[in-house]
């Protein structure tokens, strides 16, 4: 085997193999991290929002370090910089101080407090906290929202969403009242373009959505005039406070649908928003799902231009299905993305053979095989996998392609395969904020990079070298 | 909604980091060595990133990140330290704790962990660093590490780094505790009287291989250069040499002391970054074994290094002459070479910072810079962005948390952090620094940039150069 090549994780320390029993009870290279980055995320599609960690500072700082790697945007997250004592006292003087010191340099208009794995081991009242900075502003200053996110109960996924019924518990208003043609949106961890064209296609329903987050613009920004505290950009309070009042929440992501503390499940017991769990819509079937939904909300029929969207698409499937026929692909992320990642896979004829995630899944292969367009008979699911294990089973595998984010990068040089880079991190290629994967035309973005990239490996492997294909 | 004041004068220092902010000729006080204030969006991360950063680029060793998986997934794979053997180090191993071990306690984890990621990697050493919730629910991860190595036949290294302890330096220094449990333990026979140990080089880009080059060149042996593509054998023989050459003072001043103290070896600071200083560090060691033919050969290497790089540097002075600076980085030692490797580019820094520099260091900073320029401690985000546009600066030097700033204002960027991919020490690092620098500052796109159309606008109508 060519050991220049190698993994890192399929070395000893002398640049040999490995034998012997492989490890199972270490995490050897994760495939997720950790829940306040997810929460973080959500607080930033907030307008005027300051993202604030409870704990030390190394949480906020290594967080921030692996959101600029990807949105290559600025991103500020205060912490309250735990020092030993309040490791052992607890972290309210902190946490008061820390606050006044975020309202005095940002003035934000939201301050979103999310805990780490530290307040939470020595059990800060956070709640408490708030209430005492409350009470002692007088109603004065910024409201504060509270998410707890441990990360040794969750991946940053799993904080993701739990910020998400956070907030919209805080905010959205009990009201019985709908408002015409409002309706929310609920995305997955997804990129700054998928939000931009998620809402594009509500209103071309004619749907004023609220989505929320909504980072589109707060994480990939234009180039800037002057300097601004908190990117311009993202949901307001206002909006926040009235999908309490909408006609319809769309909650993308297959895993919240089986999930009854979702936002969108709170939103629909709690003030009677109609709750469309959608999939990522990915692929044409997915996709279908989430266009038929908007439908629904909107008591229109599809305009043309996604008509002649999903047509285009079509052709384009039947123009290169010859090209993809049997192949088959290692899928790796949240777990939202991957199961339509599978799903717009099996659309096309390649067989997802791994479908991992770093979230501890339950019934993740049902899931998966529910989600799925065409029967692709067995296949490898790992949920709370890391990339050790990921590698593994693609070892034997052996997939034409992985589907993932740059962290495939070393299993993708060591078999010589392409990797299609998609989700999160993205940290070795540009452009990861419009990454198109929603809608018919996110579909049809991801095909082309998907079979280009077989395409070139089948060029490239090839003795002639003929430049038409 | 209110609109706000955007305006640089409108941002402000925050009260008690006011003495952390200093303007050379204001004759103010100037303070450090901190714990960062609450709230202040910090660029430093902590003590248990100091001590992974560290020990990072030991390459035979195993490291193992002991906590819930943030800590150490952040840290899989993104810096630049390269190894010329083994990979084990570019791996992220953790015991990934879950909420019935932070209840009842990880020991049981790290042990079963350690044991089998040793039986199959096989590596030479084992590190084992303690994150924030380790520390508090209060496993004895020494004793683990004393069983697994009895199992084992390994040295198994706690580091006591829980984020919470401290700074980056206070991980710096358990960094050296742990590095230092390795020396001493290995036969110095073969090592030249004429040896030195390289300290506070982290072969990012494979500088350290530039370096050593340079001494082999000149008839010094290197003996290790510790974490810079470092083995754990060669930690184990490092007591065997003569001197030690200690660069980015903050991490390793500690092992350097410990070394001093127990075997003698004495330490001087170095910087291998730009010309003067590279050469000041040859001389010193050369110096320092008052060999003359070491002496001649030094000078000799210089010259002829300054002839090769040198003319091609005066192209980039040309062009960059006259712009303004402003540098953010870990450390002050680094700080006050940056200073000067502008200077000899013909540009001018007008806001220094770092992360961790201590008293020493500020005051030769301060020593060296001219008059208005602005120093910072432990800054944040706002207030680089206060003083980028204050002083107005071309370019911006840092690490991925500062580009953001420099970009989104339409600012010129070098990396100069751990993480990048390009040897910037040595002569020839010069050169590539100048590339660097002139690469991002001589762009053609700021002409689009919001900040900068205006003024390229009024330059090209005035025939001005841009
Ligand atoms: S938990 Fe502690 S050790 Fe881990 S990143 Fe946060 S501050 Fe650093
Ligand atoms: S301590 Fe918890 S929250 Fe902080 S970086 Fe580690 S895993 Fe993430």
């Amino acid at each position: 085997m060519n050991t220049v090549h190698l993994s890192p994780d399929l070395r000893t320390a002398s640049g040999e193999l490995p034998e012997g029993d492989v490890p199972e009870i270490a995490t050897r290279n994760a495939c997720k991290l950790c829940s306040p980055l997810g929460a973080a995320l959500v607080f930033k599609g907030i307008r005027g929002c300051l993202p604030f960690l409870h704990g030390s500072q190394g949480c906020a700082t290594y967080i921030r370090r692996y959101l600029i790697s990807h949105f290559r945007e600025p991103v500020d997250i205060a912490s309250s910089s735990f020092t030993e004592d309040d490791a052992i006292f607890g972290g309210a003087r902190n946490f008061a101080a820390g606050v006044d010191n975020v309202i005095r340099q940002y003035q934000p208009e939201l301050i979103g407090v999310a805990t780490t794995c530290l307040s939470e081991t020595i059990g800060d009242h956070m709640l408490g906290m708030i209430k005492t900075y409350q009470d002692k502003h007088a109603g004065d200053g910024p409201p504060l929202v509270h998410v707890s996110t441990p990360a040794y109960t969750g991946t940053h996924s799993d904080g993701y969403y739990a910020t998400l019924l956070a907030v919209v518990r805080q905010f959205a208003q009990r009201t019985s009242l709908r408002l015409p043609h409002r309706v929310n949106v609920l995305p997955a961890i997804m990129s700054c373009e998928d939000l931009r064209h998620l809402r594009e296609c509500c209103e071309a329903y004619g749907l004023s959505a609220t989505m929320l987050p909504d980072y589109n613009s707060t994480l990939e920004g234009g180039s800037w005039d002057a300097y601004h505290w908190i990117p311009p950009g993202g949901t307001s309070l206002d909006e926040i406070g009235e999908m309490g009042a909408a006609c319809a929440t769309l909650e993308i992501g297959h895993t919240q649908a089986a999930n009854s503390q979702s936002a969108a499940a709170w939103l629909q017991q709690t003030t009677g928003v109609q709750r469309l769990a959608l999939g990522w819509p990915l692929g044409i079937c997915l996709a279908d799902h989430f266009f038929t939904a908007l439908s629904i909300a909107s008591g229109r029929t599809m305009p043309r231009r996604f008509a002649e969207e999903r047509a285009r698409l079509v052709d384009a499937y039947v123009d290169a299905h010859k090209y993809v026929a049997g192949k088959t692909a290692a899928v790796f992320g949240e777990p939202d993305l991957v199961v339509a990642v599978a799903s717009f896979l099996s659309e096309i004829g390649i067989k997802p053979v791994i479908c991992a995630t770093g979230s501890k899944q339950k019934q993740w292969k049902e899931l998966i095989r529910e989600a799925l367009a065409s029967d692709i008979g067995e296949f490898t699911a790992l949920s709370g996998a890391d990339h050790a294990k990921i590698a593994t089973a693609a070892r034997e595998l052996k997939p034409d392609l992985l589907i993932g984010s740059s962290k495939g990068y070393p299993l993708a040089r060591e078999l010589d395969i392409p990797l299609v880079r998609l989700g999160f991190p993205i940290h070795d290629r540009i452009g990861s904020q419009r990454l198109l994967t929603v809608g018919y035309r996110g579909t049809l973005e991801l095909f082309d990079r998907v079979v280009n990239a077989l395409l070139e490996v089948k060029q490239s492997t090839s003795t002639s070298g003929y430049s038409y294909l | 909604m209110p609109t706000v004041d955007q305006s640089p004068a409108s941002i402000q220092v925050l009260t008690d980091r006011e003495d952390q902010v200093w303007t050379k000729g204001s004759g103010k006080q100037f303070a450090c060595d901190r714990k960062s204030t609450a709230g202040s969006v910090t660029q430093r991360a902590c003590a248990f990133c100091g001590s992974r950063v560290v020990l990072y680029p030991i390459a035979d060793a195993l490291h193992i990140v002991h906590g819930p998986i943030g800590c150490a997934v952040y840290n899989w794979d993104i810096r630049g330290a390269q190894s010329s053997g083994p990979q084990l180090h570019r791996n992220s191993f953790s015991t990934d704790l879950a909420e019935k071990e932070v209840v009842f306690g990880g020991e049981k984890k790290l042990q079963a962990s350690l044991l089998e990621l040793i039986r199959y990697y096989r590596p030479k050493a084992a590190f084992v660093y303690s994150t924030c919730i380790v520390g508090l629910i209060g496993d004895d991860v020494e004793a683990v590490c004393k069983t697994v190595s009895r199992e084992t036949g390994i040295d198994v290294i706690p580091v006591d780094s829980p984020g919470f302890k401290g700074t980056k330096k206070t991980g710096y220094e358990a960094a050296c505790k742990a590095a230092y449990r390795l020396v001493g333990t290995g036969d110095t026979s073969g090592i030249s009287r004429y040896s030195i140990n390289l300290l506070g080089e982290f072969n990012i880009a494979g500088e350290a291989w530039l370096i050593r080059r340079y001494f082999e060149q000149i008839g010094i042996q290197v003996v290790s250069t510790i974490t810079g593509d470092g083995r754990v054998d060669d930690l184990r023989r490092c007591h065997g040499a003569s001197l030690n050459l200690v660069q980015c003072s903050g991490s390793m001043t500690h092992l350097a002391q410990l070394l001093e103290r127990d075997h003698q070896i004495p330490s001087h600071r170095v910087s291998f970054f730009g010309f003067e200083d590279t050469a000041r560090a040859l001389y010193a060691a050369a110096e320092f074994f008052g060999d003359p033919e070491i002496m001649r050969k030094a000078q000799e290497l210089v010259r002829s290094e300054i002839a090769t790089y040198a003319p091609q540097l005066k192209a980039y002075k040309q062009r960059l002459k006259g712009k303004k600076a402003a540098l953010y980085v870990g450390g002050a030692f680094k700080a006050f070479s940056l200073v000067l490797a502008l200077r000899s580019l013909g540009m001018q820094t007008v806001l220094a910072g770092t992360q961790t520099g201590n008293a020493e260091d500020y005051e030769q900073l301060k020593a060296i810079c001219d008059p208005g320029t602005v120093i910072v401690d432990d800054s944040n985000p706002l207030e680089l962005a206060k003083f980028v546009l204050e002083k107005d600066v071309d370019l911006f030097i840092g690490g991925v948390k500062e580009r953001p700033i420099a970009y989104k204002l339409g600012v010129a960027f070098c990396d100069h952090n751990h993480e990048r991919k390009i040897p910037l020490a040595g002569f020839e690092g010069m050169l590539h620094f100048a590339r660097e620098v002139a690469e991002s500052a001589l762009s053609p796109v700021w002409q689009f940039a919001p900040r900068r159309a205006m003024r390229h606008h009024q330059l090209s109508t005035n025939g001005g150069e841009a």
